[in-house]
Order: C-alpha cells, then sequence, then structure tokens
C-alpha cells in the first residue's frame, strides 16, 4: 500500500500542541526544587577581573551561589571539536581565568531561589577590571587578516584561496569592469525563543533541557567539558522556537547551568536575555568583501575576483562559505577567490542562516547588476549569457541545476517585462519605483544519520531520531516520509525528535535534514518492515534502526546545490528617503518538494530574513568597549508586520535522481540567499545611486 | 527588578497626597516597568493611578479634551478626534505598537524618558541617569540623537510623536498638586537638559496631569504628521514632523509647525512658521523657509544626515498639510 503523501500540502502535525502550549520548549522543564541562575557579563571589552565583591552578595535573600573564576571549579575542557565548531582555536573556557575576551563574556553566576532574587543579586554584584580598548571594527586600519587555517589544508571544504586561469590579468584585460567593495553588517539570530537550560545532577548523571540543534552534539560538548563519558549526559529538546544557526553550538551558558546545579546540589534553570543573546550566542560575522568582474562587452564573464573578509575572535577562527558560490555560478575561464579572517576583540561568530552564500552572493550578484548597466544588458539576459553546462570550480556536472528555469518563472510571475531599464525611470505617483533581482545558491549537503522505527501491534508506527525541529516542520515532513514508506495514514505515524539517547543525526542545519535524516528515516521504515515480513508480529512491536548516507562514488561524480532566482521591487520617497519593499518573487529548483505548504513558509520567511539584511538588521557596536548599543528588539531592526508586503514562492519542477533516493536538496538557508542583492538591486533601479553597505537605510539614499 | 510597593489610590486628592510624600505615579507603565527591569529607574513606592476618573475624552466646542489617562489607541479611534484633531489621531498611530499603545496613557507619553542606549546602560556614563558621571552618547555612537537644544551634558531627543502634534497644535495642560491647579502650554512642560539633564520637565513635586486641551483652528482639521523611519512601524522617529496651514485663495494666513527626533525636546519652529506667513503654497518657499529649521543646529559625529533630513521632512509635511488645506 502507498499513501502518496510526499507530495502533500500536509499541515504542521505539531501545529496544535504549538498554538495550545502544549508543545514544550526548554525553559518549560520545570524541575522541582530548582533555582535559578543569572549570568553576569563583564561590563569591559578587553582586560581582566580585579575584584569581585561576592560577600554582600552571598548575604542577599534567596541567594544561594555566587561562582565566578575564583570560588568555581576547574573544569577538564577535554579536546572536542564538532564541524560546527571552528576547525581553528580553542572554544571559550568560561569562569576558568581573569581574562576578558569580549564584552559581555560571562565572568560571574548568581544563583537563587527565584528568578528575582537572582537577578537583584547579579545587578548587585560589584566586579573590577583592568581594561584596554578592544579592537572591534572590521574596518580598523589597526586589524590584522589572517588566512584561515583550516583554509591552507589540501583538501579543505572552505579553502582560503582558489583559483583557476588567470583572474587577475584577464581583469586588467577585461574590456568592461566593475571592481567594488561590499560591506554586510554585523547581524544577531534573535530567534522568538530565548536560549535557555534547566540541568539537573543525578550523580555523576546529568540531564540538560536545552535549546539545541544538535542536541548529540551538545551531549558530547558537555561530556567534554566535564570530563564524563557521553552517556553520563542526556540532552532533551523536543521544540525550538526559531534558531536560525544560533542554537548549532553548545554555548557557555549551558555549562554555566551545569556548573551551577553541581554546585548547589539542585537543579537550576538558566535562561539568557535577550540582551545576552546579542554577544553569547554568536552572530554573522560582518564582512567586507572585494568583487571584480571582467566581461567582453557582449557580456561574456572573463574573470571574477572575489576577496572577502570576515570578522572572528582572537581565540576561534570562525569560517563560513563566504566566496563559496563565485566559483561555480557563471562560465568563466578565470576565477580568483581569496577568503580571509580578521581576529576581533568579539565572541565567536557562528552560522545564521544562510551562512556564508547569503553574504557572497550579495557582493557576486549586486556586481553583476552593475556589469548589466554598464554593458547596457538586461540582468537576466546577462545571467543567462554566463549560464554554465557544468561546474567550472569543480569541473563536473551539476546533479541538477534549474537556475535559469527558476529566472524565467520568477520574471514571469513578477512581471519583469514591464520594468523600464533605466535606472529613476520608474515612478508611482512621487515614489520612485525600482525592480532588482539577483540569483541564489545552497549546496545540497547530506550528512550521515540515523532513525529508528518501531511498528506496534495496534498498527501505528514510532519513529525516533534526534533531529530538531526549530521550525521549518521537520515533524511534519518526516512524518510524510515515514507514513509513506511504511504505507500508513499520517495519523498513524507518531514521531519523536530532540533526545540525545535516540539515534544520532547531523545538526540541525545546512538545509540537509530532509535529506540526511528523511533518507535515514525511509531507511528505518524500509528495515522494519522487512523484519515484519521475516516474522508475524504476534503482539510484540518490531523494530529496526538504520542508517543513511550519499553514495560517496556518486558525491564524487556531481556537483550538487539547489538555486534560485528572486525578484523584488521597492519604492522610495525621493524627498525622505524611506525605502519599502512593495513585492518579491522567488523560485527555486530545490529537487523534490516534500510539502509545499511548508515550503512555501520556510522562504516567506528566508525572504523576511534577506529582507532584514538587506534594509534593516545591523548590530552596532561602541568602538570604545565593544558593547552592542542596540541589543533590544526596539533598538535591533527586524521587519515587522507593516514592512513585509505580498511575497510569493514557487518551485520549479525538478527531479534529481543523484542526491539521494528522496530526490531532495533541502530547503530553508537558500530562501535568505539572493533576497538582499536583489533589494540592493530594485534600490540602484529606483533611485540610481548605488549602495553597497547593508543595511540600506534612508541616509545612504538621501543625498541621490 | 528593586522590590517596590504599589498602592492604588481612587481619588485625585490620595493621589497628590500619595506623590506629595515622594511616590511615584504609574499609569500604563510602558516606559517604566522596563526601565524598572533594567534598574534604570528604581522607585521603592509606586501608586497605581489607573482607577483615577481621568480616562475621558471630551470635545467642548472645537476644543479636545483628553483626560491624563486616556490610552493612546482609545484617543486615536475616538470619532471626534479623528474629524477635528485628525494630526493627534495620526500621530499616535503612528507611535509604539498596538500593544503598547493599548496600555498607554496621554499623560505617561509625555513623560516618557529617553531613548538614548546609554540612558538604559548602567555600566555607561550619562548624565541624565546619574547626575555629572558623563555622557556617553557624544562621543558614542549618536546616529539617533538631537541636533537642536543639546548641550554637552546631554543630547539625547524626546520620544513622543504625539507630544510634538501638541507642540505644534498650542495644546495647554491642566495640572493639580498640592498647591492647587495650573494650566500651561504643554510645550512648558519639556525642559532643555542644559547642565541639569536628570531634570526633564517642570512638574512641581506631587503635581499629576488631569487633562491635556487642544484648541480647535481653523487649520486642526487638515494638519498632518510625518514620521521618517527605516521601519513602517514600531520604530522611534528618525526626523518627524507635525505642520498645520491655514489657507485661504492659496497663501498662508497662519502656520503652525513642530518637528520630532531632532530636538531634545519637542521642537516648534517659530522662525519656519513666520516664514511662511503671507507665502503661497509653493515648494520653493517650503524649502527656504525649512532650512531656517537648522538655526543653531549642532550635529553630533553620527547624525549629519539630519541636517539634510529635517529640511526634507519639513517640505513634505508642509506639502501634505497643503494638499489637506
Amino acid at each position: 500500500m502507498t499513501t502518496n503523501v510526499i507530495g502533500t500540502p500536509l499541515p504542521r502535525v505539531d501545529g496544535r500542541a504549538k498554538v495550545t502550549g502544549a508543545a514544550r520548549y526548554a525553559a518549560d522543564f520545570n524541575q522541582g526544587g530548582q533555582a535559578y541562575a543569572v549570568i553576569v557579563g563583564a561590563t569591559v571589552g578587553l582586560g581582566r577581573v580585579t575584584g569581585i565583591e561576592t560577600a554582600p552578595v552571598e548575604k542577599m535573600p534567596g541567594v544561594v551561589a555566587v561562582i565566578t573564576h575564583r570560588n568555581g571549579p576547574r573544569l577538564p575542557y577535554a579536546p572536542h571539536k564538532s564541524y560546527i565548531d571552528p576547525a581553528t582555536g580553542e572554544r571559550l573556557h568560561v569562569l576558568q581565568d581573569d581574562q576578558v575576551h569580549f564584552y559581555g563574556q560571562p565572568v560571574a553566576i548568581v544563583v537563587a531561589d527565584t528568578l528575582d532574587q537572582a537577578e537583584r543579586a547579579a545587578a548587585a554584584l560589584h566586579i573590577s577590571y583592568t581594561a584596554e580598548r578592544p579592537l572591534v571594527d572590521l574596518a580598523d586600519p589597526k586589524a590584522r587578516p589572517v588566512v584561515p587555517a583550516a583554509g591552507k589544508q589540501p583538501d579543505a571544504r572552505l579553502p582560503a584561496d582558489t583559483a583557476r586561469g588567470n583572474a587577475d590579468s584577464a581583469l586588467a584585460d577585461a574590456p568592461v569592469k566593475v571592481d567594488e567593495i561590499y560591506e554586510i553588517a554585523r547581524e544577531n539570530h534573535n530567534p522568538m525563543e530565548p536560549h535557555a537550560t534547566v540541568a539537573a545532577w543525578n550523580g555523576n548523571r546529568l540531564t540538560l533541557w536545552s535549546k539545541s540543534q544538535f542536541v548529540v552534539n551538545e551531549q558530547a560538548e558537555i561530556a567534554a567539558v566535564f570530563g564524563l563519558p557521553p552517556e553520563n549526559i542526556q540532552v532533551i529538546c523536543p521544540f525550538i522556537g526559531g534558531a536560525f544557526g544560533t542554537s548549532l553550538r553548545t554555548w557557555p551558558h549551558v555549562t554555566l547551568a551545569a556548573v551551577a546545579a553541581r554546585q548547589v546540589g539542585r537543579p537550576v534553570k538558566l535562561v539568557l536575555t535577550r540582551k545576552q543573546m546579542f554577544f553569547m550566542t554568536g552572530h554573522r560575522p560582518r564582512t567586507l568583501q572585494r568583487m571584480a568582474l571582467g566581461a567582453t562587452a557582449d557580456g561574456k564573464l572573463t574573470s571574477i575576483v572575489h576577496e572577502g573578509t570576515g570578522e572572528t575572535s582572537r581565540y576561534e577562527e570562525f569560517m563560513e562559505a563566504l566566496t563559496s558560490v563565485t566559483s561555480f555560478l557563471y562560465s568563466t575561464p578565470n576565477v580568483q577567490t581569496r577568503y580571509r579572517l580578521l581576529p576581533l576583540d568579539i565572541g565567536t561568530p557562528n552560522h545564521m542562516r544562510g551562512p556564508g552564500e547569503a553574504s557572497g552572493v550579495f557582493a557576486l550578484e549586486c556586481a553583476v547588476d552593475e556589469l548589466s548597466y554598464k554593458l547596457g544588458i538586461d540582468p537576466i539576459e546577462l545571467r543567462r549569457r554566463n549560464e554554465p553546462a557544468i561546474d567550472e570550480g569543480e569541473n563536473k556536472p551539476f546533479s541538477s541545476r534549474s537556475l535559469m528555469k527558476c529566472h524565467d518563472l520568477a520574471a514571469e510571475r513578477f512581471g519583469w517585462s514591464r520594468r523600464l531599464p533605466e535606472p529613476r525611470s520608474m515612478r508611482d505617483g512621487r515614489l520612485l519605483v525600482g525592480m532588482g533581482m539577483a540569483s541564489a545558491s545552497y549546496p545540497a549537503f547530506h550528512a550521515p544519520a540515523d532513525a529508528r522505527a518501531r511498528l506496534l501491534a495496534d498498527g501505528t508506527a514510532e519513529i525516533e531520531v534526534a533531529a530538531s525541529d526549530m521550525g521549518p516542520g521537520t515533524y511534519t515532513s518526516m512524518t510524510q516520509v515515514a507514513a509513506e514508506t511504511l504505507g500508513l495514514p499520517v495519523e498513524r505515524v507518531r514521531l519523536s525528535l530532540g533526545r540525545s539517547d535516540y539515534p544520532p543525526a547531523p545538526s540541525h542545519g545546512g538545509s540537509w535534514t530532509m535529506a540526511s535524516v528523511g533518507s535515514a528515516i525511509r531507511a528505518a521504515c524500509m528495515a522494519v518492515q522487512e523484519e515484519a515480513a521475516k516474522r508475524p508480529q504476534g503482539g510484540r512491536p518490531i523494530e529496526a534502526t538504520a542508517s543513511a548516507q550519499r553514495d560517496p562514488d556518486v558525491a564524487a561524480r556531481f556537483s550538487m546545490h539547489s538555486f534560485g532566482a528572486v525578484f523584488a521591487e521597492v519604492a522610495v520617497d525621493p524627498d525622505v528617503g524611506t525605502i519599502r519593499l512593495r513585492r518579491a518573487v522567488g523560485a527555486y529548483g530545490i529537487g523534490r518538494v516534500v510539502n509545499p505548504r511548508l515550503a512555501r513558509s520556510q522562504c516567506i520567511g528566508g525572504m523576511i530574513g534577506g529582507m532584514g539584511m538587506a534594509l534593516m538588521e545591523r548590530t552596532v557596536l561602541d568602538p570604545r568597549d565593544g558593547r552592542p548599543v542596540n541589543a533590544h528588539m526596539a533598538d535591533y531592526l527586524l521587519p515587522v508586520n507593516l514592512d513585509i508586503p505580498q511575497l510569493e514562492a514557487h518551485f520549479v519542477e525538478e527531479i534529481d535522481p543523484h542526491v539521494n533516493a528522496l530526490g531532495v536538496k533541502g530547503l530553508g538557508e537558500i530562501a535568505l540567499v539572493g533576497m538582499a542583492p536583489a533589494i540592493a538591486n530594485a534600490v540602484f533601479h529606483a533611485t540610481g545611486k548605488r549602495v553597497r553597505s547593508l543595511p540600506i537605510r534612508i541616509e545612504d539614499v538621501l543625498t541621490v | 527588578m528593586l522590590p517596590f510597593t504599589l498602592e492604588k489610590v481612587t481619588s485625585v486628592q490620595a493621589a497628590i497626597a500619595a506623590a506629595s510624600s515622594g511616590r511615584r505615579f504609574i499609569a500604563g507603565g510602558t516606559t517604566l516597568i522596563d526601565l524598572m527591569r533594567e534598574e534604570v529607574d528604581q522607585p521603592a513606592h509606586l501608586v497605581d493611578i489607573n482607577a483615577l476618573p481621568l480616562s475621558e475624552i471630551r470635545i467642548e466646542g472645537s476644543d479636545l479634551v483628553i483626560g491624563a489617562l486616556a490610552r493612546m489607541t482609545d484617543i486615536a479611534a475616538h470619532a471626534g478626534v479623528q474629524r477635528l484633531h485628525p494630526l493627534v489621531a495620526e500621530s499616535l498611530v503612528e507611535g509604539a505598537s498596538p500593544q503598547l499603545r493599548n496600555m498607554a496613557s496621554i499623560g505617561g507619553n509625555l513623560l516618557q524618558r529617553v531613548r538614548c542606549p546609554y540612558f538604559r546602560m548602567h555600566d555607561a556614563p550619562c548624565n541624565k541617569r546619574s547626575p555629572n558621571s558623563g555622557c556617553a552618547a557624544i562621543d558614542g555612537l549618536n546616529a539617533g540623537h538631537a541636533i537642536l537644544g543639546t548641550s554637552n551634558h546631554c543630547a539625547a531627543t524626546h520620544p513622543s510623536d504625539v507630544a510634538v502634534a501638541l507642540v505644534a497644535l498650542d495644546a495647554t495642560m491642566q495640572v493639580r498638586g498640592p498647591r492647587g491647579e495650573r494650566t500651561f502650554p504643554v510645550e512648558e512642560l519639556f525642559r532643555l537638559p542644559g547642565d541639569t539633564p536628570h531634570l526633564e520637565h517642570t512638574l512641581l513635586p506631587g503635581e499629576l496631569i488631569l487633562a491635556v486641551r487642544i484648541p480647535g483652528g481653523p487649520d486642526s482639521r487638515r494638519a498632518r504628521y510625518l514620521k521618517v523611519r527605516d521601519r513602517a512601524s514600531y520604530e522611534f522617529a528618525l526626523v518627524s514632523a507635525a505642520a498645520a496651514l491655514d489657507v485661504e485663495d492659496g497663501v498662508i494666513r497662519q502656520a503652525r509647525l513642530a518637528v520630532g527626533g531632532v530636538g531634545t525636546r519637542p521642537w516648534r519652529l517659530r522662525t519656519v512658521e513666520k516664514a511662511l506667513i503671507g507665502k503661497p503654497l509653493d515648494r520653493k518657499i517650503f524649502e527656504t523657509a525649512a532650512r531656517l529649521a537648522l538655526e543653531g543646529a549642532r550635529p553630533l559625529s553620527g547624525n549629519h544626515y539630519k541636517l539634510e533630513l529635517l529640511p526634507r521632512t519639513i517640505v513634505r509635511a508642509l506639502e501634505m498639510a497643503g494638499e489637506a488645506a
């Protein structure tokens, strides 16, 4: 029996639980007798702690403990890195010494009977420092870029330098050139749910109800920090209220919750404040990129030089795919990419939706747009003329590539043919109207994953896997995969996620969950059916665990990426400079769409994220001490309902037999990629002013 | 948050008595609770005045009288306000978010504290929060700060939108204190920072705002508010302008203009008004007059753009008011 449930717009299976409050998030797992912990962050940006007056605070009402580097435990911090952690450097060892590496770094933790008491005590704790002026500005001439060590390895996934042909000399010889610097501000993820951990020890065993996109890695990391075997640690996180990458790594607050719980001999609950989420849990690094294009007069690209620099901390080299797309998005014989890092006195950045690609594609797609105006060629046509037959960077075919189909579909739905090519030539009443577009791309990743399937005597099935659902609808889409594979109606399949003792799954990020976990669930369902065929059930559950991973031979033969096209229309007030996105259309080639309703929702969310990147989001650091001055939802601007116009997401029919048995490439990250350049290009078309620094704000377009 | 006592009062007299002994009023609480949670404001005793009979919105002749406890949402939705004083309704809706407007009172709105980020950070100097500690904004990040009415001690803008409208419309406020009642222009509620930025308003100890009265005029039914900001909602103004023009036969008989986002208090622009009187509705005239707004402007390192944006906002607001006229 088949149910053909893959591809149907099934509503969220967990929707009711979420809207009724039945879904439990990390901070909902209150434990009997728990105490509350509040982190005290450094108020200097670089220096040393010279004094902590704990005694008066310890006497305050309800205070159970004040833990600092002076009285806290020395932790083993055994070596541990997953692929989600920077390959070079060492994670922050929290409360192990007196050094302050960045503003807001945890320097103490206060534990009390109630949250109020802990907050009071934390605010009253007086700490003295010696302070130096930190270096927090990527553009500061004193800052010295480094070549990322991991990027120098011969088999680096993110090579520091790549080259084909001779891009520099081809650029010099090119009849038409664009050579510009593009900048993107530091951004914070700002999910709705704050980071939260409830920690409870039982002897040498620790349970963490903790917001995590990667529970098995949180288990491994905390095991390493405390020098315990991983099986002593259980991490539980059934639901996530948005994350966008901020909960991929295990940050110091998880360690601190566990330290506090052990010290006070009670379960401890620790929830970060919104403000703390601006410096304690990673951010999209600020980047500066030089993008140089050379082309013939008829629009054939002859050279691309892409030099990108991202900020990182002094203690870890955070890398992202800043320059990766440049080698294969277009056909051109000469490409040079150089990726550098700038260590600053800041916390380590981390992956934020569309990490690397979103930033790199902004520079590339704005530069291509600039080239289109120099050449007088329609931006879509320019892209068509440089559409490659194969991945020229890897020198192998794409498993599938529907980029021009995406452009054709999105252009038609958007009404691109109504656009007048001349900048500043379209008006709506007083308003300047602009239309812009851009390409998008994101890798079709796939990581090994396990899953367990169990058939029960009542004809229902249970699926267990240590994956997460941060909001895209993983519960729903995985239920569809299981139901279809087992031939059961979806309501007879129960999926459980987010426990580290379930079969291991890769991090819930990188748009690889459907490919990886979906394939594992499919394998487990097939295995359990085989098992069931072998023996009569006899009232006992039948169980099977299976693994899935991409066939390495196929992986070696093909270049696997999703592609998309994004079109945006903006209106700019020529008097006061207000910039409003009026509508946007995206079309994506992502292989098989498991659930079109969720896929559309994913895309709309990603487009809104890209809109924030283009027009609003930036975390501003005070150069004197590195503090974020707008660490507040009133001052860190994200699009609100009134900003968000009609957004459309379409999917081109794409059958990719190579990526995996499900034929899925993944979705989520790509929806943010391409939006920012489409909007920036539309702003240029509206105003005639090219703004190369994100976010584009009123003050940038005032002097048109 | 520091522990505090909370008492409810049901009469104006009791409220004034409580405030005279050093207690602080709380109405909607949309600013105060926020600041108390950050321990920027640390009142030990609060007096809940929400039960006082001060929520009425009424029309008296051509005047609009708004009780101090009337909520922003209710004022903006009031048919009489929309008809007689659309500028007031418009400026209210442009402020805050629906949730905040449902709670915030007009009296509290006028007394709201500044949005300077350093004011809200205990570990940064701020003369307003702790006198003589210095100003982190003057040499710090100050893109949102004022260019008019600043001092070397403070350059924070007054954040209210509706206050800009009230100052433009010559609204008055009625207050009562231990020494009786008095009425004065809303404009006089706000102090310049000078060297005492911690003193923000001119209310005397124990005084309670009873009502705000907005006189009707030939221009008020067509007055307009323009708020310029990067996000369409829930953001304080980069620059805003409230403009009212009384026009007869294409000639401006009377002009009233106030701006927000640029001054340390809601900023009335009488020199610009004077330059408009007797002139036709003409963009060139508006542009020339609007430049006068920059008299005495002192930009900081991060807010030079306001020198450009302020006159442009004025011109556009005048055009809007002129179109309505």
